[in-house]
C-alpha cells in the first residue's frame, strides 16, 4: 500500500519537473536569506558584546550562517537534478544516489526544525547575560582610562540614546554607582569630601544620570542633576515628571529588541523548513514517478508516483529490520567463528 | 551632408537590432534606478525639511522622477521598435511615430543631463536654505509651548545627536539666543535678573549649550554650561578640550550629507544618461539602415545609415521651425493681410 500515489502521464512529470526546479531556486534564495538573517545577528551581537560581558553564546548565528550554507548547496544539487530528470538519459546517472539524497534532504529539515526551536528558547540563556553585562557596565562607565574598558562610556552612551532607555531597571541604578571619574574630581571641595564621607566604600554618589538619558522630547531643557532636589530646579517636582529622562530600564529594553529580532529569525526559519519539506516532497515524486515507468523503453508511458513505498509503519519496522540486520551481522560471525572453534 | 554615414550589411543589420534589444531592457532598468533614486533623495530631503527655509532643492529628485518615468516609457518602445525593425511587414506602422518619437526622446535625454549638473550646481542653493532653516530652529529651540514650533526643539535635539553636530556655524551660536523658555527661569533669583540686564533685549544668555551637542566618544561626563569659564570644572580647560561636546556646524555637516549623496546620485545617473544616449544613437542608425530596405524585394542587400539627413543646425531649425511658427505666424498673417488691400 503505497502512501499518496498520484498517477503522471508525461505532460504531468515534466510540469511537475519544472515546478519542483522553480521551488528549488526560490529554496536557494531562502538559503541565502537564512544566512544572510545568521550574519546580522551576529553582527548585532558582536555590536554590544561590550554590554554582554563578552560571554554571549555565537551558537544560534554560527549554527544559522552554516545551515543558510548547506541549505544554498542541498537545494542547487537539487535542482540540478530536476533539470535533468527532462532528459531520461541524463537522469539515469543520478538515480542511484538519490535515495540517500533525499534522506540526507529529510534530516537536514529535520535540523532545521531544531534550529527554528532554538531561536524561540535562547532568549532565556540571552536574558542572563544582559542582566549580567548591564549592571557590569554601568560600573567601568568612569573608566575611560583603562586599557579594555576605555569604550565602555561611548558604547554605553550610544546604546542609551538609540534604544531611548536609561539605567538597568531605571535611572535610579545610576545614584547607587559612581559614573564620574576621580580624575574629574576635586578632592579639594568640601561637597566632594562630604559625598564621598556619605558613603561605607569613598564613591562619590549623587543624584544625577549622564546626558545620554536626556529625552529630547521633553519641553525644558534636560535636568540630569539633582534630581530629587524639588527646589534645586524652578518648577520641577520630581514625582510627577515624565519626559526629562527615559523612564525605560535597558535591560527590558535590549531584551525586547533581541527578542523580536530571535522571534522573527525563527518565524522565518520554520517557513523555509516548510519549503524544503515541500521541495523533498516534490523530489520524491519526481524520484519514484520516473522510476515506476510501465514501458521503459517509452519516455511517454505513464507512471505512479508516491511519497512512500509502503505505510509509514510498515517502512518504519523496515528501517528498524535493516538496523538489527546490520548489528547482527558481527553476531553472526562470532557465532560462525564459535560454532567452528567446538566442533574443530 | 549627412552626418555620420555607416555601411550596414544584412548580418551587421541583425546585430546592431539583437544588440539594441537587450541594450533597451538594460536602459529600462536603468531609467526604474533613476526613478528609484529621484524617491530616495526626496524622501531624504523631506526628512529634515524643517531646518531648511525653502524647497527650492527639491527640483532635483523631482526631475530625476519625471526623467526614470520617461525613460521607462522611451525604452520600452525602443526595444518593442527594433523586434519590429528586421521584418519588413511590421516596421512601416512605426514609421509616423519616429519623428516626435525622436524628438520626446532627445528632449528627456537633454533634461537627464541637467538633472545631473542641477545636483552638482545646487550646492550654493541648500546652503543658503540651511542656513535660514537652522537659524530659525535654534531661535525657536525654546517655544515648546507655540503652537506650531513645539517640535522644534526635538527636531533639533535629534539632528544634533544624529548628524554629530551643534548650532548653525559652531557652538557658539547658542551663546546668542535664549534657548530656555521663560516658563522655567526663576525671576526672583539674583542670577537670573543679573544675566536678563545684561544685554540690550532683556534675553538669559548663557554660555552653555544643550545636551544634544555632547559628544559620547568624551572621556568624561558632558560638560553643558560654563563653558567658556575654565574655573567652573575641575580639571578644565576649554580651549584645548576637543571632546567634550560636537565641534562640527549642523550646516556643514548637513551639506557634506546632502552634497555626497546627490554626488553618488549623479554620478549614476550620469552613467544612465550614456546608455540612454547610446540607445538612442543606435536606434537611429537601425531607422535609416532599414528605410532604405523598405519597397525592396530583397531584404539582404547592404544600406548605409546615418544620424542626421542634414547638418545639425539645419536639423534642429526643422523641428524648432513648426514650433516657432505657431507662436509667431498668427501675426504675420494678421499684420500682411490689412497691408496687402492698402497697398493696391
Amino acid at each position: 500500500m503505497v502512501l499518496m500515489s498520484v498517477k503522471f502521464d508525461l505532460k504531468k512529470r515534466v510540469k511537475l519537473a519544472q515546478t519542483v526546479w522553480f521551488m528549488y531556486w526560490f529554496a536557494v534564495m531562502a538559503g541565502v536569506l537564512v544566512f544572510s538573517m545568521g550574519l546580522f545577528f551576529k553582527i548585532e551581537l558582536r555590536k554590544r558584546s561590550e554590554l554582554m560581558d563578552n560571554k554571549e553564546s555565537h551558537f544560534l548565528p554560527n549554527l544559522l550562517i552554516l545551515m543558510g550554507l548547506i541549505a544554498c548547496a542541498i537545494n542547487a544539487f537539487g535542482g540540478k537534478i530536476c533539470y535533468d530528470s527532462l532528459d531520461p538519459n541524463k537522469f539515469v546517472k543520478w538515480k542511484s544516489m538519490l535515495k540517500s539524497f533525499l534522506v540526507s534532504c529529510m534530516v537536514f529539515n529535520g535540523l532545521l526544525f531544531m534550529t527554528a526551536l532554538l531561536c524561540f528558547l535562547m532568549r532565556i540563556p540571552l536574558q542572563f547575560t544582559l542582566a549580567e553585562g548591564l549592571k557590569n557596565g554601568m560600573k567601568y562607565y568612569k573608566d575611560t582610562d583603562t586599557p579594555g574598558r576605555c569604550y565602555m562610556k561611548r558604547t554605553l552612551d550610544l546604546m542609551q540614546m538609540e534604544f531611548r532607555c536609561c539605567g538597568n531597571d531605571n535611572y535610579r541604578d545610576w545614584f547607587e554607582i559612581q559614573w564620574v571619574s576621580n580624575r574629574y574630581l576635586d578632592f579639594g571641595a568640601k561637597e566632594v569630601k562630604d559625598r564621598l564621607g556619605s558613603n561605607v566604600d569613598g564613591q562619590y554618589l549623587m543624584d544625577g544620570v549622564p546626558f545620554s538619558c536626556c529625552n529630547p522630547s521633553s519641553p525644558r531643557p534636560c535636568i540630569q542633576n539633582q534630581m530629587t532636589n524639588n527646589t534645586a530646579h524652578y518648577s520641577y517636582d520630581h514625582y510627577t515628571e515624565e519626559l526629562n529622562v527615559w523612564k525605560h530600564g535597558c535591560r527590558d529594553a535590549m531584551l525586547s529588541y533581541y527578542g523580536g529580532l530571535m522571534n522573527t529569525i525563527g518565524a522565518l526559519v520554520l517557513l523555509v523548513t516548510i519549503l524544503e519539506v515541500a521541495v523533498t516532497i516534490g523530489l520524491q515524486y519526481v524520484n519514484s514517478s520516473l522510476s515506476t515507468l510501465a514501458n521503459p523503453e517509452d519516455p511517454e508511458s505513464e507512471s505512479e508516483g508516491w511519497i512512500l513505498e509502503k505505510t509509514v509503519k510498515e517502512t518504519f519496522t523496515d528501517i528498524m529490520a535493516t538496523m538489527k540486520s546490520m548489528g547482527k551481522g558481527t553476531k553472526v560471525e562470532e557465532g560462525g567463528e564459535a560454532a567452528v572453534a567446538t566442533v574443530s | 551632408m549627412v552626418v555620420m554615414k555607416m555601411k550596414f550589411p544584412f548580418q551587421k543589420r541583425v546585430k546592431l537590432a539583437q544588440g539594441l534589444w537587450l541594450l533597451s531592457w538594460c536602459a529600462t532598468v536603468a531609467g526604474a534606478i533613476t526613478f528609484t533614486l529621484g524617491c530616495i533623495l526626496k524622501t531624504e530631503l523631506r526628512r529634515r525639511a524643517e531646518v531648511m527655509d525653502n524647497s527650492d532643492i527639491h527640483v532635483v529628485p523631482n526631475t530625476l522622477m519625471i526623467v526614470g518615468l520617461a525613460s521607462l516609457g522611451i525604452n520600452y518602445f525602443s526595444s518593442k521598435i527594433c523586434q519590429d525593425a528586421l521584418d519588413a511587414g511590421r516596421f512601416p506602422r512605426w514609421k509616423k511615430m519616429l519623428k516626435p518619437y525622436f524628438a520626446v526622446s532627445c528632449f528627456f535625454t537633454v533634461l537627464m543631463l541637467l538633472a545631473v549638473i542641477m545636483s552638482f550646481a545646487m550646492k550654493g542653493s541648500l546652503e543658503s536654505s540651511l542656513k535660514v532653516g537652522l537659524r530659525n530652529g535654534i531661535r525657536f529651540y525654546k517655544d515648546t509651548d507655540t503652537p506650531g514650533r513645539c517640535f522644534q526643539k526635538q527636531n533639533i535635539d535629534r539632528l544634533q545627536m544624529d548628524f554629530q553636530c551643534c548650532g548653525n556655524n559652531d557652538f557658539r551660536d547658542w551663546f546668542e539666543v535664549q534657548w530656555i523658555s521663560n516658563r522655567y527661569l526663576d525671576f526672583s533669583s539674583k542670577e537670573v535678573k543679573d544675566r536678563i540686564k545684561s544685554n540690550v533685549d532683556g534675553r538669559y544668555l548663557l554660555d552653555g549649550v544643550p545636551f544634544s551637542c555632547c559628544n559620547p566618544s568624551s572621556p568624561r561626563p558632558c560638560i553643558q554650561f560654563h563653558l567658556t569659564n575654565n574655573s567652573a570644572h575641575y580639571n578644565y580647560d576649554y580651549q584645548t578640550e576637543e571632546l567634550n561636546i560636537y565641534l562640527r556646524g549642523c550646516r556643514e555637516a548637513l551639506v557634506h550629507y546632502y552634497m555626497g549623496l546627490m554626488n553618488a546620485i549623479g554620478a549614476g545617473v550620469l552613467s544612465v544618461f550614456l546608455l540612454q544616449a547610446s540607445v538612442l544613437v543606435s536606434l537611429r542608425f537601425l531607422q535609416t539602415s532599414m528605410e532604405a530596405v523598405a519597397g525592396n524585394e530583397n531584404t539582404e542587400i547592404e544600406t548605409e545609415g546615418y544620424l542626421l539627413e542634414k547638418p545639425l543646425k539645419e536639423t534642429i531649425m526643422e523641428y524648432v521651425e513648426p514650433v516657432m511658427k505657431f507662436f509667431l505666424l498668427t501675426n504675420q498673417v494678421e499684420e500682411g493681410t490689412p497691408g496687402a488691400p492698402a497697398s493696391t
